[in-house]
């Protein structure tokens, strides 16, 4: 199936219909889902995030390069899971208590999603309780947090504490970014990694969890 | 050039105010506490950061209404309030002002995104003019569009403030890319002075993001793509983690260092942004004036 090849090109220029309709005659003509994934989608999102570091995309073309991909990916993921397949990681991601700004952390999302890691969204304002309640619940091995404000930051460090607290620290990795984080905070407060941009995000994640 | 701007930039380039944000916090504003809505608790407080301002010489002040857009407010439960923070931010500030100084009304972002969906540009554009309209029936002189990362937002603020009648200043925040000189969405210094001029914009530059060191080169660029007088507010620096808490570490000596090089590549307003404080403000009138 020659046409396949044009799934790495739709990912790129963010053409979701076109990437839904090429893995859905992908899907048809019998290739295997695991391959569509490694062999085209990733390497495509890969290519999104070089695009990026090197000034070429910005925050749009990244915006729109994921939903495609998530478009495609809502074609493979039921097959994926039936086959018993599992996500790269299970994310439980929100921007922390009293802070209210989401810009951030929903490219963030839109960036695991997109290469392959399942999001599970807290949203804005998140207790430490939320996060600990939802590691719980959906066995999550990643948590990730973000703040805008410097005065929101600190609410990081007792995040941890209480996923420490709670006993769940050593089953999850934590992940923080935000305008004024560094990786001397990250550092500091114990988290396991730390990116200022969203493709730098997926670079982290997949490195602490070796996939 | 509307005349209050003409009579403004006659005397050689004005000093704007400095940050509220990190000034409130000082007065003791809460983490999480939306900072606008003091306007109507603890208005004293308010016009304590806003009258040191005018006290370090401001020429140019600000008001504490740069989130109470009904996007923002809306998640606080507070959107109803929008008309009466953004009256109380305009009579805070001119109160302080006692006519020292003039009072430009700060209308910041909404804090979502249009290509996610998160917002419409009919939400936006709905919600812009309903805070300019406010902001200018309270007595504003001018309407400051401020720390927009996103142009198509920055165009349909623009063109709600315009439509006040009132001057209008366009900035957005250029911290993206290797050089630091693209917006958050991508665009150049050049493309934002296009599209903001087009949408009526009287005043254009660029405010937060970063350090001052980076913005001369920002200026040059804005002055080569446009007539209009430029507005420029840096930070003091991006904050360092020191002993526990955030802190800014630039001093309003290092800062005024850079501000030669902002008046030669033709700024016109010169401020400061976050962790900027009035200490940064006499500091820059010292360098302009001697």
């Amino acid at each position: 199936m020659e046409e396949i090849k044009k799934l790495h090109t739709a990912i790129l220029e963010g053409d979701a219909q076109m990437a839904h309709e090429i893995t859905e005659k992908a899907l048809a003509a019998g290739i295997e889902p695991m391959q569509l994934v490694n062999d085209y989608m990733i390497p495509a999102m890969a290519e999104v995030g070089e695009r990026f570091e090197c000034n070429d995309y910005f925050v749009p073309e990244l915006l729109i390069a994921a939903r495609a991909m998530k478009s495609a990916l809502t074609l493979v993921r039921p097959l994926l899971a039936a086959s018993g397949a599992e996500p790269a990681g299970r994310v439980v991601l929100g921007t922390v208590k009293g802070d209210l700004h989401d810009i951030g952390k929903n490219l963030v999302a839109a960036m695991l999603e997109g290469n392959g890691f399942e999001v599970i969204d807290l949203g804005v304002n998140v207790a430490p309780e939320q996060f600990i309640a939802s590691v719980k619940e959906k066995g999550a091995n990643i948590v990730a947090m973000s703040a805008l404000l410097t005065t929101t930051m600190p609410a990081m460090r007792t995040t941890i504490n209480a996923l420490k607290e709670a006993g769940v620290r050593d089953q999850v990795k934590v992940l923080i970014g935000g305008a004024p984080i560094t990786q001397r905070y990250a550092d500091e407060i114990g988290a396991d990694g730390f990116s200022d941009n969203a493709v730098g995000a997926v670079t982290v994640a997949k490195k602490i969890l070796a996939v | 050039m509307k005349p209050l701007l003409e009579k403004l930039l006659a005397a050689g380039p004005v000093v704007t105010d400095g940050a509220w944000g990190t000034q409130l916090q000082a007065q003791g504003l809460g983490v999480g506490e939306f900072p606008d809505l003091w306007n109507l608790t603890n208005p004293a407080k308010v016009e304590a950061v806003a009258r040191a301002y005018v006290e370090a010489g401001s020429q140019v002040i600000l008001t504490n209404t740069f989130g109470a857009n009904r996007v923002r407010l809306a998640e606080t439960g507070r959107a109803a309030d929008v008309p009466a923070i953004n009256r109380a931010g305009v009579e805070i500030s001119r109160r302080a002002a006692r006519g020292a100084a003039y009072v430009f009304a700060s209308l910041g972002p909404s804090g979502k995104m249009i290509l996610t969906g998160e917002v419409t540009a009919d939400e936006l554009r709905a919600a812009f003019a309903e805070q300019a309209q406010a902001l200018a029936q309270a007595g504003a002189e001018a309407i400051v569009v401020e720390t927009m990362c996103d142009l198509e937002e920055a165009r349909l603020a623009v063109a709600a403030a315009a439509e006040t009648g009132l001057p209008v200043v366009a900035c957005m925040v250029f911290d993206s890319g290797r050089d630091k000189d693209r917006t958050m969405m991508g665009n150049t210094p050049e493309q934002a002075a296009e599209a903001l001029s087009a949408a009526g914009a009287d005043v254009l530059g660029a405010n937060c993001g970063q350090g001052i060191a980076g913005f001369p080169p920002l200026c040059r660029r804005f002055r080569a793509a446009t007539d209009r007088p430029l507005w420029f507010k840096p930070n003091a620096g991006l904050p360092q983690w020191v002993e526990g808490r955030a802190t800014y570490t630039t001093t309003p000596e290092e800062f005024v260092q850079s501000v030669p090089a902002l008046v030669q590549g033709g700024a016109n307003f010169i401020g400061g942004c976050c962790g900027s404080n009035p200490d940064f403000i006499r500091a820059i009138i010292r360098c302009l004036r001697g």
